[in-house]
């Protein structure tokens, strides 16, 4: 009735190594780590006064929350740089040949499916679940100039809620157009252009003038919290799809 | 105070203890959803610490996000491994 289904490293795992490598391979992790360990415990406390530091000088960075002091405006290029690579993981995994869904002139981002089976409880606790967590989203954003919070938080909540709703069947989301493609690379792109302003303005790329360090870091959030949902959204919902490509070829 | 060490004890216990169990155990949806609970742990033990920053981020990558993309990797390596058994079946 129901086949049993063996993973194929199941059976590599044995057959691979020889017994002798893998203990050889165990005790050479295992001195590793311990040697790591005790490095650590060894090892002065680094930096002690980074967080005083960075306390003291809050004042100068626009926000209120050490945090996104820190992530936004005194160790920015960090964050940046962090924003970059979102975008490369996003653009290796974007789409390209995925079949578009029939010709309407104008593809939306998200179009409407008829699934084969509709769970009404979860289309029913979804109606209140994803307005609140966009909500939220927005919540954590605003708050994380004061409060624990921020873009990268904000983000992965509202990519949250387009997975709740990938997985409820009745949407799903189109990747092949251009307003996609925007909301993917807004943050990066809005993050250089706030340092080339600040480069023309001030002359200095990633130090803002503390008046309007606040309305740039916010700037900067905003467009990063689009850039992130979207992102993490993109990597479930591709994997989403190479699962149903995989079931059609099953079924075949 | 001895029952904030006693929390303290459990969290600590039940994190190694959960980090084992998912890589030593063979099912590998059962590591999954052992993986995700060592991500709320995690998240405890950060609230814990008063890193709320952390906490909320691990709650909702660690936790939320990557939980959702494993499983459907999962699911996608249980499909593959069906169809090899099919068409060994039928060969």
């Amino acid at each position: 009735m129901f086949l049993k289904l063996e993973f194929q490293e199941h059976k590599l795992s044995s057959a691979g190594l020889s017994s002798a490598t893998r203990y050889l391979l165990g005790i050479l992790i295992t001195v590793l780590s311990a040697a790591l360990a005790f490095v650590i415990i060894r090892s002065e406390k680094a930096a002690p006064d980074l967080a005083t530091l960075a306390t003291n000088k809050l004042n100068l960075s626009g926000v209120e929350n050490p945090v996104t002091a820190v992530l936004l405006n005194f160790r920015s290029y960090d964050t940046l740089l962090e924003i970059a690579v979102l975008l490369i993981v996003a653009v290796s995994i974007l789409p390209d040949r995925l079949p578009i869904p029939a010709a309407t002139a104008k593809i939306q981002f998200l179009s409407n499916m008829h699934p084969h089976s509709v769970n009404p409880v979860l289309v029913g606790l979804l109606k209140w679940l994803i307005p609140l967590a966009i909500v939220m989203g927005g919540y954590l954003l605003w708050t994380g100039a004061y409060t624990p919070g921020g873009a990268f938080q904000a983000g992965a909540v509202v990519a949250g809620a387009g997975v709740a709703l990938s997985l409820a069947g009745h949407h799903r989301f189109i990747w092949q157009t251009a307003s996609v493609r925007i909301s993917l690379s807004l943050g990066l792109l809005m993050f250089v252009m706030v340092a080339a302003a600040n480069a023309i303005i001030t002359g200095t790329t990633l130090q803002y003038p503390t008046p309007y360090a606040g309305s740039f870091i916010l700037i900067i959030e905003v467009a990063a919290t689009v850039s992130i949902a979207a992102t993490l959204l993109l990597l479930f919902t591709q994997l989403k799809a190479m699962v149903e490509f995989t079931m059609k070829g099953n079924n075949q | 105070m001895s029952i904030e060490i006693a929390i303290d004890a459990v969290l600590a216990g039940g994190i190694i203890t959960l980090a084992g169990l998912s890589l030593l155990v063979r099912e590998m949806f059962t590591a999954i959803v052992l993986y995700v609970s060592l991500g709320l742990l995690v998240t405890i033990t950060w609230a814990r610490l008063s890193a709320w920053d952390v906490a909320i981020a691990e709650a909702a990558i660690g936790a939320g996000l990557t939980g959702a993309l494993l499983l459907v990797a999962w699911r996608q390596l249980h499909d593959a491994a069906a169809k090899t058994e099919r068409t060994n079946h039928v060969s």
